[in-house]
């Protein structure tokens, strides 16, 4: 059973950087066949983000975030029962090329080392840069559910902005809690449907998300919430705060008036760890983002480093918490200890769990005044950089993102390119007609999370003996 | 087919790059050959220092005579390079660090230097108002500065392409040999000329020893630390004396921190690596010198790879073995301030046969293999 606060372990046989339904079920998988495990997660509680806060939950808020969010509990709950040390408040903000991970907890930062990096990270939204989007009073639909989940707290008057259905499910929830948006704005472009049909057949085989998206799109609309479609031309107006959205549907211009706009265009792999790894990456054209090259069973192009989750590629919670014990299958294998489940039925039945994942993603590609923001909008929001400056870098020769980076100093700030490095990088292929793969991400650096210059003046490394 | 120049430069980083401008306006023709692309490496990575301030006495002069053209440099190259005038202070925090400053300014005097001078305690609290209460003074070089390695470093190409260099990018050389001229093997074909220089970094000393001449470069990753913004506390660029520091408050209030400490390089893949718990003593200097530093986060670090001599000075000059062959590198983590004016010596040296400076401290042959 594993104590409130844990002794922090010095080196283990696996490290897993995340404890989501992915990093949970690979911790307990893992643990179960015989290794030990610590589980790393810089939240205050297990879960990731579709079980925030899981373990705390109460009937009021079950009754508001819905079935598949009560049942993460069980997950937890034999992570729990399992030998697993799980340490909570714990950042991982750095990792070098020996498998020593460089640790911040509550504030002190010490090291680990492990022969296997399971990277549970998940999935970050994608950035939506439009006019106003640096306005205060403007943030993301996941942003508003952290909130939601961690304290219960719903913005009243809030006004959704994008695509996906994540916005559709918060939409709901907000519903539920008795405080639905001010409006929805809807960014997918008009002719989606039609593009999505040819995977209709295939999705149909996991008909019951289709049931639950279009539930939440009932309840959304039976609440009388406006819902405005295929938007265009989205700006934000304010001054230093948000004070409306402005965006053109069906022909007509409308201004809604909000000081809390909150912005989504689904979610993308979270790519700093594997891209501090520097794994090998590939343009998924399907999903519109980067993943990193795994094999059959996770394992990436870096030496007992691998993948589970959304950081994968987008497949949602319940693929997550299989492909998680998929990988701790093949690191059980990997180090001579029996398997405690068969690695086909896994396979097996992530391949059923994804079969609607083709139609979403041809339904919600993100739309194009995301992908190619029009020339005076910052993008990188740290350093101020606008779209239009990094094409004007790229007409001067930088041919990537790093080199645009060492001339703009966009993605350097605080955020180190979490929240522009795609838009950045398909702004630089758009321009010279380069494809994503040719023309690459930033280089991530670390700290991947700021670390106070005192922490690491009492920075306490494992001695070397302890090797 | 064989290209042919007066001249074959290896390697595009600074040294590289301002050998060949400085040889073209001498009106010599230049094939620069950069296995990756100009400024990739050190010379654009690094911290920017343009420092005279500390430097070992054999590279005094030719670190003058940079500064010298660095002042005109951006005029020159018709590009902005970030090049600012700042003073560059070394903090004594004892008397008796400041004893060793007294006596290093004496010397420099004796060899006609007066760039380097003494603050005492008043006048460093006037340069530097959020220094620690400790430091007793320094030394000081206040017409020193900075720079932004990368936009310097692709403006010298640049301007050097102009004057007629060809660079050839994303190409490396294999070996090279001499017959009455040199031929220069790359992966992707041959070169003749009848000069050679090797500007090639950390990489320098694998090529030097192919041609049989013995040069124990080290490749080093000195490592960078970069903080969020804070408000604007200090202009001028800092280092400690009695323990290793380098510390810039950058124009948009980030604070830049490095010094002595060092990472993980690697030749052979090109990369360098942080290792953190070398910086704690770097975070613990800086927050003893500037108090305010309490207060700072660090966001960012970086590092790259650079050569080092053992006697942490660099090789430069003739070849002790093979005619029309030159050395320029091993700059041991200072070299970024050295570019300019050691390419416009090597380029005099190579158009003539000879050079005004004394180069006897860098000789290559001054190492012998064990
Ligand atoms: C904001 C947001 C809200 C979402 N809400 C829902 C939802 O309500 N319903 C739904 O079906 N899907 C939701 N999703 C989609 C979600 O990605 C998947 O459903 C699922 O949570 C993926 O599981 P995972 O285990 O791969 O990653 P996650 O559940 O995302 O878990 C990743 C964990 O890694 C931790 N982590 C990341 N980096 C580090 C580091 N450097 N050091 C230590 N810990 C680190 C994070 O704190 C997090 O707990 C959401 C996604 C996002 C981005
Ligand atoms: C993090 C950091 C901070 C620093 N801070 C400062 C500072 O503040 N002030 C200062 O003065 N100096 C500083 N330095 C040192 C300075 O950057 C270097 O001394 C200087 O840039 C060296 O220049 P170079 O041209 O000799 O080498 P490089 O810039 O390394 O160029 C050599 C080039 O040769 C190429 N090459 C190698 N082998 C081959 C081959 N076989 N074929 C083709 N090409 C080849 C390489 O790809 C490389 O681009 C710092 C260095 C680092 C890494």
């Amino acid at each position: 059973m594993t104590q409130l606060s844990p002794m922090q372990p010095t080196k283990v046989d696996v490290a897993v950087i995340g404890a989501g339904p992915a990093g949970m079920a690979a911790a307990v998988t893992a643990s179960k066949a015989g290794l030990s495990v610590a589980l790393l997660d810089e939240g205050q509680s297990l879960g990731g983000q579709i079980y925030r806060n899981i373990e705390h939950g109460t009937p009021f808020r079950d009754g508001i975030l819905g079935p598949d969010y009560v049942a993460g509990r069980s997950l937890a709950e034999s992570l729990r029962a399992s030998d697993v040390t799980y340490l909570p408040r714990t950042s991982v903000w750095n990792i070098s090329t020996d498998n020593m991970l460089d640790l911040s907890r509550d504030g002190s930062s010490s090291q680990l080392i492990a022969d296997k990096i399971i990277v549970a990270t998940g999935a970050v939204e994608r950035p939506s840069p439009m006019p106003g989007w640096t306005l205060a009073g403007v943030t993301t639909v996941g942003a508003l559910q952290i909130l939601l989940k961690a304290s219960g707290v719903v913005q009243e008057d809030a006004v959704l902005v994008g695509s996906g259905p994540l916005m559709w499910l918060v939409a709901a929830q907000m519903i539920s809690a008795g405080t639905p948006p001010k409006a929805i704005v809807e960014t997918t472009p008009k002719g989606r449907m039609a593009q999505a049909m040819p995977h209709i057949l295939k999705a149909l085989k996991g008909h019951r998300y289709l049931t639950k998206g279009l539930s939440m799109m009932r309840q959304v609309r039976g609440a009388g919430v406006p819902i405005y479609n295929a938007a265009t031309d989205i700006r934000i107006n304010g001054h230093e705060i948000a004070e409306s959205v402005t965006f053109v549907s069906k022909g007509k211009e409308h201004t809604i008036r909000s000081s809390h706009i909150a912005l989504h265009q689904g979610v993308v792999p979270n790519q700093q760890v594997t891209r501090l790894l520097r794994c090998d990456h590939k343009w998924d054209a399907s999903q519109h983002c980067f993943r990193p090259v795994l094999d059959g069973q996770g394992k990436t192009s870096v030496p007992d480093v691998y993948v589970a989750g959304d950081g994968a590629g987008i497949g949602g919670a319940k693929s997550a918490a299989l492909m998680g014990r998929l990988v701790a299958l093949a690191i059980a294998q990997e180090k001579g200890k029996a398997a405690p489940e068969r690695v086909y039925r896994l396979q097996a039945a992530l391949a059923s769990d994804g079969a609607v994942r083709p139609f979403l993603e041809a339904m919600y590609a993100p739309a194009p005044q995301f992908v190619k923001p029009a020339k005076e909008t910052i993008v990188c929001r740290c350093e101020e950089v606008t779209a239009g400056a990094i094409e004007d870098a790229v007409d001067l020769g930088a041919p990537g993102p790093n080199q645009v980076k060492s001339f703009l100093r966009s993605g350097m700030g605080p955020c180190q390119g979490r929240v522009c490095g795609l838009v950045v990088s398909s702004i630089i292929a758009e321009r010279r007609k380069a494809s994503m793969d040719e023309t690459g991400y930033y280089r991530i650096r670390p700290p991947l999370k700021p670390i106070p210059l005192s922490e690491l003046a009492n920075f306490q490394p494992l001695e070397v003996a302890q090797k | 087919m064989t290209q042919t120049a007066d001249l074959i430069v290896i390697g595009g980083g600074i040294h590289g790059s301002s050998t060949a401008l400085y040889a073209a306006l001498r009106g010599m023709s230049v094939i620069v050959i950069e296995k990756d692309t100009v400024a990739r490496h050190a010379s654009g990575v690094n911290a920017g220092g343009v420092r005279r301030l500390g430097r070992h006495l054999a590279e005094v002069p030719l670190s003058q005579h940079s500064m010298e053209i660095w002042y005109g440099l951006q005029d020159m190259l018709g590009a902005d390079c970030g090049f600012q005038i700042a003073p560059q202070i070394k903090v004594a925090e004892t008397e008796e660090e400041l004893d060793r400053h007294r006596e290093r300014v004496q010397t420099l005097n004796r060899m006609g230097f007066y760039h380097e001078t003494i603050l005492d305690q008043a006048q460093v609290r006037h340069y530097l108002p959020a220094v620690a209460d400790h430091v007793v003074g320094g030394l000081a070089s206040l017409r020193d500065g900075f720079a932004q390695p990368f936009w310097t470093t692709t403006s010298i190409a640049r301007k050097a392409a102009q004057e007629g260099v060809v660079f050839k990018e994303g190409e490396r050389v294999l070996g090279l040999k001499r017959e009455t001229d040199w031929t220069v093997t790359t992966d992707q074909g041959t070169y003749q000329a009848t000069k050679v220089l090797n500007a090639a970094g950390a990489w320098a000393g694998a090529l030097a020893g192919s041609l049989g001449e013995y040069a124990p470069v080290e490749a080093i990753a000195p490592m960078m630390i970069v903080t969020a913004r804070l408000p604007k506390f200090c202009d001028a660029v800092v280092g400690a004396t009695g323990r290793p520091l380098s510390f810039k408050q950058m124009p948009n209030g980030t604070v830049v921190i490095g010094g002595g400490r060092r990472g993980r390089a690697d030749t052979a893949t090109n990369k360098s690596e942080m290792l953190f718990p070398e910086l704690r003593n770097t975070a613990a200097t800086a927050m003893d010198i500037f108090p305010i530093m309490r207060g700072a986060t660090i966001v960012r670090s970086w590092s790259g790879v650079e050569g080092r001599m053992p006697d942490d000075i660099p090789v430069l000059g003739a070849s002790a073995k093979h005619e029309g062959l030159y050395h320029s590198f091993g700059f041991s983590a200072h070299g970024f301030q050295m570019g300019p004016g050691t390419g416009e010596m090597m380029a005099g040296l190579i158009a003539t046969g000879a050079t005004q400076f004394d180069l006897s401290a860098f000789a290559i042959d001054r190492f012998t293999a064990e």
